[in-house]
């Protein structure tokens, strides 16, 4: 699973999460991401993936595996 | 219920030293921090003096790098620092009774600026959702709430480079009015920018020594030439003395006094005449109830500018009687603007504490205009009652604070 390896090393570098914690069906809020940092991971995983989420996209987001079950709908791969 | 204020905890993050002996031991030193700085490269002044190993992932985590602008993770890590040498316990303590206020003159200025490049190369929509909390320098004292359960009064003082001075004097009195049982204040900055820094060299206030950093800081030498633009936080913990005395606290020096005052003058001069800042130190020494003659030392606002300097030394003659020695800490730290005055109280109490007197550094030859006994060369063993610590912001805004022997 590139994208969800791809989504795990921005957690990690760019979001500051601890890599155990990282799981498919971990929530942004199990990570203590909240809504400012939910507009945050949009914005890079448009500049890491190429594809755009929407800011009420942004907010609708739940699992990681939701995650990026939706970043591979709209054609990213790693 | 006594007035007393005491200082029960420091925290200092100067460029120094990273901690509170760190700080200490350098302003002792003499030698001065500035360095040319490479973020400030290809611009008319390039140096700056920045806090020494300050590594906020390191110190803070990973989290706190994204979300916080360095001036608010200079701060938190000082009032931990500061919480902790004050031996207080926030798992434990009365929250709703703990104040913070902090001083700041410039808020998250990298932020700014970082960002605003950011709308203009790649369009609004990459502006970071952070960039408001990044930026407001209210959000400082909001991040020490919160990381320290401090939930009792919390603000910020902005009276430019007297902001550390002011949130320490706003502190005491919201001990004093009963409003709080412990404050956490003193003051932070890190506007160390390419734009911040040039909007002080186009004013002409910044030393333009960029062949010879390391002597470009010289307060009160005849030779100098403006300031050097530095970056700190310097928390300290404030309690009633007769609390602090309760619980046995180290009580390291009492706040006794203070006094502010407006130029109502000039937007960036000071009063040539010295009116505002002599009206702010007779202020502070009639609160602490202390005559005019009753000073042992000052630590200057000393920044190593022109104007500042004579001035501030003709309005010391004029409102000080007896023998007192003078430093400006600003030689070794460079003017850390919003956290000068709260770094500089702390050196104060760590003068009386320790019954020494840091030199200012750079004064090779003093201005005979400045006739005022400047300490220099080395430390000067003193044993110091009373201490004066003075800050004067541009605006006009001056705030004078009476440190003493506990």
């Amino acid at each position: 699973m590139a994208v969800y390896d791809k989504v795990k090393t921005l957690l990690v570098e760019k979001f500051g999460v601890e890599e155990d914690e990282i799981s498919p069906t971990a929530t942004f809020e199990d990570l203590d991401l909240d809504s400012l940092d939910l507009v945050e991971f949009a914005l890079a995983a448009e500049e890491e993936l190429g594809v755009r989420i929407s800011d009420e996209e942004a907010e609708q987001l739940d699992t990681l595996e939701d995650t990026v079950k939706l970043l591979e709908q709209k054609g990213a791969t790693a | 219920m006594s007035d007393a204020v005491t200082i029960t905890g420091l925290g200092l993050a100067t460029p120094a030293g990273l901690g509170t002996d760190a700080s200490w031991g350098g302003v002792l030193s003499g030698k001065s921090a500035a360095a040319t700085d490479p973020i400030l490269e290809g611009l008319s002044v390039n140096m700056s003096c920045r806090v020494p190993g300050f590594d906020a992932g390191e110190l803070l985590g990973r989290k706190a790098v994204r979300r916080l602008d360095r001036f608010v993770q200079l701060a938190v890590w000082a009032g931990r620092q500061a919480v902790a040498d004050a031996g207080l316990d926030t798992e434990s303590w009365d929250g709703p009774r703990v104040g913070v206020v902090l001083g700041c003159g410039m808020g998250g200025a990298a932020t700014w600026e970082t960002q605003h490049k950011r709308m203009l190369d790649q369009g609004p929509s990459k502006v970071s959702p952070l960039l408001i909390p990044m930026l407001v320098p209210n959000m400082v004292a909001g991040q020490l709430a919160m990381d320290l359960g401090a939930t009792g009064p919390n603000l910020v003082t902005a009276t430019a480079c007297a902001s550390g001075a002011t949130a320490i004097g706003v502190a005491r009195d919201l001990l004093r009015s009963g409003a709080c049982d412990i404050v956490l204040s003193g003051g932070t900055e890190a506007g160390l920018t390419p734009l911040s820094v040039t909007g002080f060299a186009q004013m002409g206030a910044l030393s333009g020594r960029i062949d010879d950093p390391g002597a470009a800081s010289r307060p009160f030498d005849t030779a100098r030439d403006g300031f050097v633009a530095a970056e700190s936080a310097g928390i300290v913990v404030l309690e009633r003395d007769a609390d602090a005395r309760a619980r046995g606290a180290h009580r390291r020096a009492l706040l006794a006094g203070y006094g502010a005052s407006a130029d109502g003058y000039h937007i960036t001069a000071p009063d040539p005449n010295g009116g505002g800042a002599e009206r702010a130190m007779r202020a502070a020494l009639a609160d602490a109830s202390l005559g005019t003659s009753d000073v042992d030392h000052v630590n200057a606002h000393g920044t190593s500018t022109p104007l500042n300097d004579e001035s501030e030394a003709k309005t010391l003659r004029r409102v000080l009687d007896g023998e007192y020695s003078v430093t400006s800490t600003k030689g070794v730290t460079g003017h850390a603007l919003g956290a000068a005055g709260a770094i500089e109280a702390a050196f104060s109490a760590l003068t009386i504490e320790h019954g020494l007197v840091p030199p200012t550094a750079n004064l090779d030859t003093q201005d005979p205009a400045i006739e005022i006994d400047v300490v220099h060369t080395g430390p000067r063993a003193q044993p110091v009652e009373v201490a004066m610590s003075n800050s004067f912001g541009f605006g006009g805004q001056n705030a004078v604070l009476i440190i003493t022997a506990p």
